[in-house]
């Protein structure tokens, strides 16, 4: 059977939604999926969105079924806007942010360690398996709207952030293919696939709208997380192309930690009239400013806005608190808070802290315009930026998308880059975009082109003599290089490399998003800890080779990024035709 | 399964949802284009589940509708409070937050659309085609063939109608908010 539909999944990190179109129609049409869902107890509704979300049922709530579905009546957790709505109740009971501990290398994302620090009662799941869990909901809701067209049988494009490295997307992959999708399956970065739905939005019209030499800022911030991207302008045969110059680092700072820092503002200004707030009633004051601060920043709110929190019991007016909050004191909080007025040479200031938990690696400045600088400072090195991109729920406040502009155009006073033209899908455009470059893969149309964003280094450990107490100097030898396309590989070359035979072969791996000079085979001997990033390390193991009594092979590295665009390493043999792949060795690197 | 079975249907097929509910639903595009063929087993399906409302009714979708006024917008808590005690700004301070969820949620289940887009105040041609129950006329109405006048009110309507499916217990089937108890 062949593709009836382009399929595009968005796996949020705090909200999922699917899009879909047609390959019958002579144009992409792309809609939304509504996803059947729990918004309560016993209680289905279809709606647009999947938070990304997951709540560990109860005992009692698994025997009276109040989280039962059509695709699994026995369900002993819930997803969507029911685990969301209690998540801030019963945080011990919910995983949220599964995606975030995707790309945290410091913890094994096979083990069930979520929800993070609950206790030993509440059974638990790994970060894979949690973000399995939201793609086999998706995957049920497509057939249950559409049982004919399986969805291992059509184009599926998943999205992933640009800041994830090589193993985080080898994760989701695995999710991914446990969920249902197709082994063929191809993943799309997010601010790529926010730029796609402009495309499609705007259609032929963007070779007017942008020209030669422009730079394109995607400034995507989420619930929880910020991705940055630029992608530029360039001509190939009189033609225009795109081509992703550069992606920012994860950042874990996002929508919801403005709406926390607004709701711990206000519960300082109930406790300065004497009130505090129980458990519950914060959980509804959170509510209460995720709204508060849109009507607060929206430009042409009132200059003071009434946030109200309501008792639990029954009598709802008698058990009513209220304080009046000044706009420009929330404006101040926010603003000054998470979109400070900084300089182009500003840097993120660093946590402090000696010692940290293990948990989420939250970012110690909270300041996206200091991250921002620093991420534009190294990217254009110097080049223009012409035009931005906003994209992410944060940005249906007004004064946040005016104030980022301003600071933009502060920063580039000659030529003050503007907002690129056309509608503006903030929820769902990364879904939608995904679905159209399907789409335009499989029957022409225009393409960004991007290739690996960063570079891939191994670790090395240099011969030399051995010193008592001191490890072997490492150097770092480059293997994959910046921008290194789809369908692509390369032999890299080295001294060779003694593998031991019968024993596992580790190397430690290091990704960088500044050095984009470096070629295969290039040699560090040292980096600054900005420079390279060390991730999860690789692993293999040499089965002996029947027909050599030797105890070690000598290899050399070669590495390939297939078509859809997954990153492979391989050891090969230097004389004879033998090769193994290296693993990402996610397990063991927990206790590092 | 039967019950949710039947839950399902309704949640996911328009036209069966518009028959159980007596309802006319637009269901959103997904769905219309999903409806798949009458399989000899979705006729099973329908069939068994007639039986199984008869002996076990489903919980009223007026109940469900009510229920969801209640979980996101507290509005029957606010309608079964006595304010005869409260001034002008306790109430109003309730009504802000009540307005806005409540409102959240009658755009998400129905669409609720002015009948006609004219500006009240403004003059509408009333043309040939069929107005019953679209539009009140008052005024002069009787007199003659009426074919134009002042819009007083431009009239709501429902553009669709996507209730929440409820999947719980005959027990239960009453119930709009369940009690609470903190267990210490």
């Amino acid at each position: 059977m062949s593709a009836q539909f382009v399929i595009g999944i968005d796996l949020g990190t705090t909200n999922s939604v699917l899009s879909y179109a047609a390959l019958s129609d002579e144009k992409p049409h792309v809609q939304v999926l509504p996803i059947p869902q729990l918004v309560a107890a016993n209680t289905m509704e279809s709606r647009p969105i999947l938070p990304s979300f997951l709540y560990l049922a109860t005992a009692d709530e698994v025997t009276s079924r109040a989280f039962s579905l059509p695709w699994n009546e026995q369900s002993a957790f819930a997803t969507g806007y029911a685990a969301r709505s209690l998540s801030a109740e019963f945080p011990d009971r919910t995983v949220g942010a599964a995606k975030s501990w995707l790309c945290h290398s410091k913890v094994d994302r096979h083990q069930a360690i979520l929800p993070w620090q609950a206790p030993a009662s509440v059974p638990k799941l790994s970060p894979v398996t949690t973000s399995q869990r939201y793609l086999e909901h998706l995957v049920a809701a497509w057939h249950n709207a559409f049982p004919q067209a399986a969805i291992s049988e059509q184009h599926v494009v998943l999205t992933v952030p640009a800041s994830f490295d090589a193993s985080a997307r080898e994760l989701t992959r695995e999710a991914a293919i446990a969920a249902g999708l197709p082994q063929g399956f191809v993943s799309l970065e997010e601010p790529q696939a926010a730029t796609y739905a402009w495309l499609d939005a705007v259609g032929d019209r963007w070779r007017k709208l942008l020209s030669v030499g422009d730079r394109l800022l995607v400034c995507d911030i989420g619930g929880g997380t910020t991705d940055l991207s630029l992608v530029e302008v360039a001509e190939e045969n009189g033609e225009l192309t795109l081509q992703r110059a550069a992606v920012g680092n994860h950042l874990l700072v996002g929508g919801d930690n403005m709406d926390l820092a607004l709701a711990h503002y206000v519960a300082q200004l109930f406790e300065e009239k004497g009130l505090t707030l129980d458990p519950w009633q914060s959980v509804s004051l959170w509510h209460s400013c995720r709204n508060a601060k849109e009507a607060l920043l929206s430009g042409t709110g009132p200059e003071a806005h009434t946030i109200s929190v309501p008792g639990r019991s029954s009598r709802l007016i008698g058990g009513l608190v209220s304080v009046s909050v000044d706009r420009a004191a929330a404006t101040d909080l926010l603003l000054g808070g998470f979109f400070p007025e900084s300089q182009l040479a500003d840097r993120p200031a660093k946590s402090r802290a000696g010692f940290r938990e293990i948990g989420l690696p939250y970012e110690a400045d909270t300041g996206i315009t200091r991250h921002l600088a620093a991420f534009l400072q190294q990217s254009l090195a110097g080049s223009r930026l012409t035009h931005v991109l906003f994209n992410g729920g944060v940005f249906k406040a007004t004064a946040l998308r005016s104030c980022l502009l301003q600071q933009l155009q502060n920063w580039f006073p000659d030529s003050p880059p503007r907002p690129v033209e056309g509608p503006e899908d903030l929820d769902y455009s990364v879904s939608r975009g995904a679905c159209f470059y399907g789409w335009s893969k499989l029957r022409g149309g225009v393409r960004i082109r991007g290739g690996t964003a960063r570079s891939y280094y191994v670790g090395i450990e240099t011969a030399g003599l051995a010193i008592p107490g001191a490890g072997r100097p490492l150097k770092a030898l480059c293997v994959v290089p910046t921008g290194m396309e789809e369908g692509t590989e390369v032999d890299v070359p080295s001294d060779s490399i003694g593998l031991i035979v019968g024993e596992a072969a580790r190397f430690r791996f290091f990704s960088s998003s500044t050095r984009k000079a470096d070629q295969p085979g290039d040699q560090i001997a040292r980096w600054t800890p900005e420079e390279l990033f060390e991730t999860d390390s690789l692993e293999t193991t040499l089965s002996a080779a029947a027909n050599s009594d030797d105890d070690y092979v000598p290899v050399r590295f070669h590495s390939r990024i297939t078509e859809l665009g997954i990153l492979e390493l391989w050891c090969v043999h230097e004389s004879e035709d033998k090769r193994w792949k290296l693993e990402f060795s996610v397990r063991d690197d927990a206790d590092a | 399964m039967g019950r949710i079975a039947l839950a399902w249907q309704i949640l996911t097929n328009g036209k069966f949802a518009a028959k159980v509910t007596g309802l006319l639903e637009t269901p959103p595009p997904a769905i219309v284009m999903a409806a798949p063929p009458k399989t000899l087993a979705q006729t099973k399906t329908l069939a068994q589940t007639k039986t199984i409302s008869q002996t076990k009714p489903l919980r009223s979708d007026a109940i469900s509708l009510l229920a969801a006024l209640q979980r996101e917008g507290r509005l029957i808590d606010f309608l079964k409070e006595p304010i005869d005690g409260y001034t002008d700004a306790q109430i109003g301070a309730a009504v802000r937050d009540i307005h806005r969820d409540c409102g959240q949620v009658l755009e998400r289940q129905f669409g609720i659309r002015p009948v006609l887009e004219q500006p009240e105040g403004s003059s509408v041609e009333l043309g040939s085609k069929s107005i019953a129950g679209k539009i009140k006329l008052s005024g002069k109405a009787g007199e003659a063939a009426a074919t134009s006048g002042k819009l007083v009110h431009h009239g709501w309507q429902s553009t669709k109608c996507e209730l929440p499916v409820w999947t719980g217990d005959a027990e239960s089937a009453g119930v709009i908010a369940p009690a609470e108890v903190e267990v210490r």
